[in-house]
């Protein structure tokens, strides 16, 4: 934020540096420096400066020292010549009797990031490693590493790293975990510190004497470690217990992140570490500080992946405090809905039926999302609260119910006779897209049993050219025609003109498309339509999976106490809230079905041009498919993130699965969703259908054969 | 919005602070997510005072990690400059600067022991307020406008922990010692107890410039875990303590007394959680009725009383000084009572025009959020029986013990 005067403010100051009156007097040479700080700090550009500040770089008071030293560093790779000259100053302070003074020079001195100054600054480096004060030992220590990164290309220095390697057995537990840190950054080619045995131990038995960050640097370098044999893990795992407990979250995450490379080839013991941290991790989950209670929300997330019971005793520690901020409370609320049982579902239905009238609309969307996922298993007990939600007449409040019945009843057709029941007059207080789509896909389904169906969707078609959403156009269209069929004398005369609007006067591709794509339908007879439209209809045989088994702890073990587990649950409840239950293969839309995996960006790709419509088929013949349990192959199908949609049952011909799975490449401009039908049909061989995005076909290919040969193998 | 920012690797480029500013500023939500992420660089940010500490890294370092320094550098700092302000930390930018290059180099935390940075430290601290013995008016820990029999006055918890080496004032040798309690509570719309939890910690500031060493005596009924049960009084029960690795426990077992040597600053010593067995009935309750008038309106008819023994506030109340405010934005009403003794009962009568309002909408009123902090009283009932200095500080030192409970989240449903 540079103002207006700044040039004035350099030229003042400039003044000020230079008068001879000033420099004498300690204090106000201290004070003028002190403003050019501030002034710095506050993004005026002080590089004109710099030769002052060079020059009151050379005076016994430390904290002037210490300030010039700051505006140094930040404007040295500016001024490389006069940067020449702070050198002599800095190397005649490393001579200086106080190792503060000392340690000062050095730290500066490799902090001035000049590769033309390395020459001169190697050899108090070198004399620093051998310094009697600690602390200079610890500068000098990352001042290699420092060096070493301004000049990468430049080769090591054996005797520098011997050197380092010593220092391993240094006094001071600082300058030894600086001497990791540096060997790690000096020899990163090579892969990082050699952890041999005798370093291991020695690190093990001076692990106490580090503070926690210490300490944590220590853990983490040791996660390369491989102990020799068994008897040695077993020591190693039980010097570590008192870790495991720790009151300190980091040292805490550290230690067990050890614990789950260590065990990596044992995983009854990860487990029993599981249960071991439940308590810190439960404590650091009501710490003060709301950064620390998200991030052990998060990986607490990570652990019931592999224990879903590991904290369902504790239940009411994750009900959300009412001052806490949303993503605080929704992430409890992913933790509530793996907690529940038998035992705690009427309080925990209770206290979430609490955070559905929440003022913030995403949390009590994402409450009413929870209460849905639980209805999966419990549906009466959460249909009487989505109904009950549903009289409060809050648009946002219906919109998410009825997403939320839309998605229950896909999974639980058992539940239709209540949705339709309770879809009677919500589409008056239907205001947002997703809201009403997912209230013209109900009607379409059990248009029916919903006598009011017919009228609600008159509404819509009058309304259609004032609609601005794509996505509930191309709704009305399927959900029309479905409601055509069971009900014709009803819907027949504003079918005609719906069609006839979209036809002749939509100015969009996908909705023109769809709808002479159904104009052709109906010519083609109604038994055709039928076969078409209704075989879509959710078959109380087809259910997806729900409840997912326990994975292995080595799935997430490597993404444990990093930052990952923090983003990716933000993109999961997206999925999770967002996702229309119905996939099919030979419906040329699938943007509008499945938008929970694309993006916008794509959406308009899409729309664009005919060309990213065509549709590829590829075959691999892979003869011995569904000779395992849909479990053990859903499973397999999640290691390599390709998630499963539904299944036919077993033993039935043609055997399905519909699959999906999306490219996550950081560096791809948008991600490519891949949606596949894996067919049998006794000889046949499978078939996938994707969007044109050759390479991701052919990884999504190679990796599903891989998975099936691997399947069939050990069936075999 | 101020983010004291350092380049310590050189290798974030120095628009790092602007692309963190968009960030936040372009969120619409109360909260912005604690990681961000801009073109391979991760933002890990934690809000204490009002700002913003923000720390760059990559993926996979540790989140725990990096949350607890940022934690720790905003206390150091709070140590150092007295309080945690947008206003304090422009006064003492020269000392943050000063005090992140000691605690972090090249990107690794040196240390955050403030008995280690003190002898580093050369810059004094400049206090945004200039301080006042008889400054009383507001007092106690966090705000709470309580006036106590004996109290400590406010700014001097708030004051730079190094002034006292400059100025040898022997007022200034002082110690506090503060149990403070979060209580978490919900209380179901019957008035049954649904949870309630007690997180609470024992914490240390310490201003004295000598002390060797402290002992800390807890009450002797204090037990552990469910199994143990000491004495016959009432015990103090928790479920799970821990330490500060500088505690000593020797006594603790058989005396509960602790036994430490305190650095100069603030610092946890316990920490401890009691969940779903209060010792005492919760201190609040609520009876709410709730209606819809003939006009239309919405009536509220709270009853609120304050179930603490009546005596735990010292002072009485001439007329209670309420007031209540409607907060059209978040939906609220927000009731204030300045003061609430123990055994009162006080009630309030809200009538709302809320339009279109059907008997449907009385389902959507509610819970009821309590907010509110119990000086000297805590609610497991820990007590400090006393507090010991050796060697006997010379000159008149003072003492201060304070218990404060507050309210984390306390939730009546109606």
């Amino acid at each position: 934020m540079p103002y207006l005067g700044g040039e004035e403010t350099v030229r003042e100051l400039r003044r000020a540096l230079s008068n001879p009156n000033v420099q004498s007097d300690q204090l106000r040479y201290r004070n003028t420096i002190l403003k050019v700080i501030r002034a710095m700090s506050q993004g005026v550009d002080m590089s004109g400066l710099f030769s002052e500040m060079v020059k009151a770089c050379a005076t016994v008071d430390v904290v002037q020292k210490k300030l010039v030293y700051v505006f140094l560093c930040s404007y040295a790779a500016l001024n490389p010549e006069l940067s020449l000259l702070v050198i002599n100053t800095l190397r005649k302070d490393c001579q200086d009797p106080n190792p503060m003074v000392r340690s000062l020079a050095l730290r500066n001195m490799t902090n001035l990031r000049l590769p033309s100054l390395v020459e001169y600054v190697e050899q108090p480096l070198a004399a620093g490693l051998r310094d009697r004060a600690a602390c200079v030992r610890r500068v000098a220590v990352l001042g290699w590493a420092k060096l070493h990164n301004l000049q990468a290309s430049s080769e090591i220095d054996a005797a520098v790293v011997n050197e380092l390697y010593s220092l391993l057995r240094d006094p001071d537990p600082v300058v030894m975990v600086n001497c990791l840190r540096a060997l790690e950054e000096i020899l990163k080619d090579e892969g990082g510190v050699a952890i041999n045995k005798p370093i291991t131990h020695h690190l093990l038995n001076r692990l106490k004497e580090c503070d926690i960050w210490g300490q944590c640097q220590v853990l983490r370098v040791l996660q390369r470690y491989r102990p020799q044999s068994e008897d040695e893990l077993f020591d190693i795992l039980s010097l570590l217990d008192a870790s495991l407990v720790s009151p300190h979250p980091p040292i805490m995450a550290a230690t067990l992140s050890l614990f789950l490379s260590l065990c990596s080839g044992q995983p009854a013991v990860s487990l029993a570490a599981l249960e071991r941290v439940r308590g810190p991790l439960l404590a650091a989950c009501g710490s003060g500080s709301r950064e620390m209670r998200f991030t052990a929300l998060c990986h607490i997330q990570l652990l019931l992946r592999s224990i879903p019971g590991l904290m369902g005793a504790h239940y009411k520690r994750f009900f959300c405090g009412y001052a806490e901020p949303a993503y605080i409370k929704q992430r409890k609320m992913q933790v509530l809905v793996e907690l529940v049982n038998d035992e705690n579902v009427a309080m925990l239905l209770d206290e979430l039926k609490g955070y559905c009238t929440d003022v913030n609309a995403e949390t009590a969307q994402a409450a009413i999302t929870a209460i849905g996922r639980i209805g999966r298993s419990y549906s009466d007990r959460c249909l009487e609260i989505l109904t009950g939600l549903l009289g409060l007449k809050q648009d946002h409040i219906t919109s998410a119910v009825v997403q939320t019945m839309r998605d229950l009843v896909w999974v639980c057709p058992q539940c239709s006779d209540t949705v339709c029941f309770a879809l009677e007059g919500c589409e008056e207080t239907l205001q947002d897209s997703q809201g009403r789509q997912a209230l013209l896909w109900l009607l379409g389904v059990y248009g029916e049993r919903v006598s009011s169906a017919p009228y609600t969707l008159e509404v819509f078609i009058d309304g259609v050219r004032s609609e601005a959403s794509l996505g509930v156009k191309m709704e009305l269209l399927t959900a029309t025609m479905r409601l055509f069929l069971c009900r014709p004398a009803e819907t027949q005369d504003m079918l005609g003109r719906l069609l006839h609007y979209c036809i002749e006067e939509e100015t969009d591709m996908c909705v023109r498309d769809q709808a002479l794509l159904y104009y052709r339908l109906l010519h083609c007879g109604i038994e055709e339509t039928r076969k078409v439209l209704q075989g879509r209809r959710s078959d109380p045989s087809l259910g997806v999976l729900i409840g997912r088994p326990a994975e292995p702890v080595s799935q997430w073990a490597r993404s444990f106490n990093t930052l990952e587990p923090l983003r990716q649950g933000s993109i999961e409840t997206e999925s999770v809230s967002r996702g229309s239950p119905e996939h099919t293969m030979f419906d040329p839309k699938p943007n509008a079905d499945l938008s929970n995996t694309l993006d916008c960006s794509r959406i308009e790709k899409v729309h664009s041009g005919k060309e990213d419509f065509v549709w590829m088929e590829e075959c691999v013949r892979c003869p011995t498919i569904p000779r395992c349990s849909p479990q053990s192959l859903q499973a397999a199908m999640q290691l390599v993130n390709i998630q499963t949609l539904a299944f036919t049952p077993p033993q039935t011909l043609p055997w399905r699965v519909y699959l999906y799975t999306h490219t996550c490449l950081d560096d791809a401009p948008h991600s490519t969703l891949i949606l596949g039908e894996l067919l049998y049909t006794g000889e046949e061989p499978q078939k996938a259908e994707v969007h044109k995005d050759d390479k991701a076909l052919k990884g999504f290919l190679s990796i599903l054969t891989t998975v099936l040969h691997t399947l069939s193998s050990e069936r075999a | 919005v101020v983010c004291p920012l350092h380049l310590f690797r050189g290798e974030s480029g120095g628009d790092a602070v602007g692309v963190f500013y968009e960030k936040v500023t372009a969120l619409t939500g109360d909260q912005p997510p604690v990681v961000m992420s801009h073109k391979g660089l991760h933002f890990v940010h934690v809000r204490q005072g009002g700002l913003y500490w923000v720390a760059t890294t990559t993926a996979d370092s540790s989140p725990f990690t990096i949350i607890e320094f940022l934690n720790r550098l905003s206390a150091l700092v709070k140590d150092y400059c007295g309080s945690l302000s947008e206003k304090s930390v422009q006064m003492n930018f020269a000392l943050i600067y000063e005090l992140l290059d000691e605690a972090v180099d090249y990107g690794y935390i040196q240390t955050t022991s403030s008995d280690v940075l003190k002898n580093f430290i050369q810059t004094e601290a400049v206090s945004s307020r200039p301080f006042s013995l008889f400054d009383l008016s507001n007092v106690g820990l966090f705000g709470a406008e309580t006036q106590q029999s004996k109290v400590a006055p406010s700014s001097a918890a708030t004051r730079p922990i190094q002034s006292s080496r400059e100025q040898s004032d022997l007022r200034k040798s002082e110690i506090f010692v503060d149990v403070i309690e979060r209580m978490s509570v919900v209380i179901g719309s019957n008035g049954m107890l649904m949870k309630a939890d007690v997180e609470g910690e024992i914490r240390v500031k310490c201003y004295l410039p000598n002390c060797s060493e402290m002992r800390i005596g807890l009450n002797e009924e204090f037990s552990i875990g469910k199994s143990q049960l000491r004495g016959y009084g009432a015990a103090v029960r928790v479920d799970e303590v821990s330490f500060h690795q500088m505690v000593r426990l020797d006594e603790f077992d058989s005396h509960r007394i602790l036994r430490l040597c305190p650095s100069q600053g603030e610092q946890m010593v316990m920490q401890y959680q009691l969940s779903d067995d209060l010792p005492s009935a919760p201190p609040f309750r609520l009876f709410p009725t709730i209606e819809r008038d003939s006009g239309g309106r919405l009536l509220m008819y709270l009853k609120l009383r304050c179930d603490l023994p009546p005596k735990s506030l010292s002072q009485e109340l001439s007329s209670p000084d309420q007031s209540a405010e409607l907060k059209p934005q978040s939906r609220a009403v927000v009731w204030k009572i300045p003061r609430f003794t123990g055994g009162m009962q006080l009630s309030a009568l809200f009538k709302l025009e809320v339009p279109g309002l059907s008997s449907a909408s009385l389902l959507e009123v509610g819970p009821v959020g309590l907010s509110f902090e119990l000086p000297k009283l805590t609610a497991t009932g820990l007590q400090i029986r006393f507090l010991r200095l050796s060697p006997v500080q010379p000159g008149p030192s003072q003492r201060w013990v304070r218990y404060v409970t507050h309210s984390d989240s306390y939730t009546i449903r109606i």
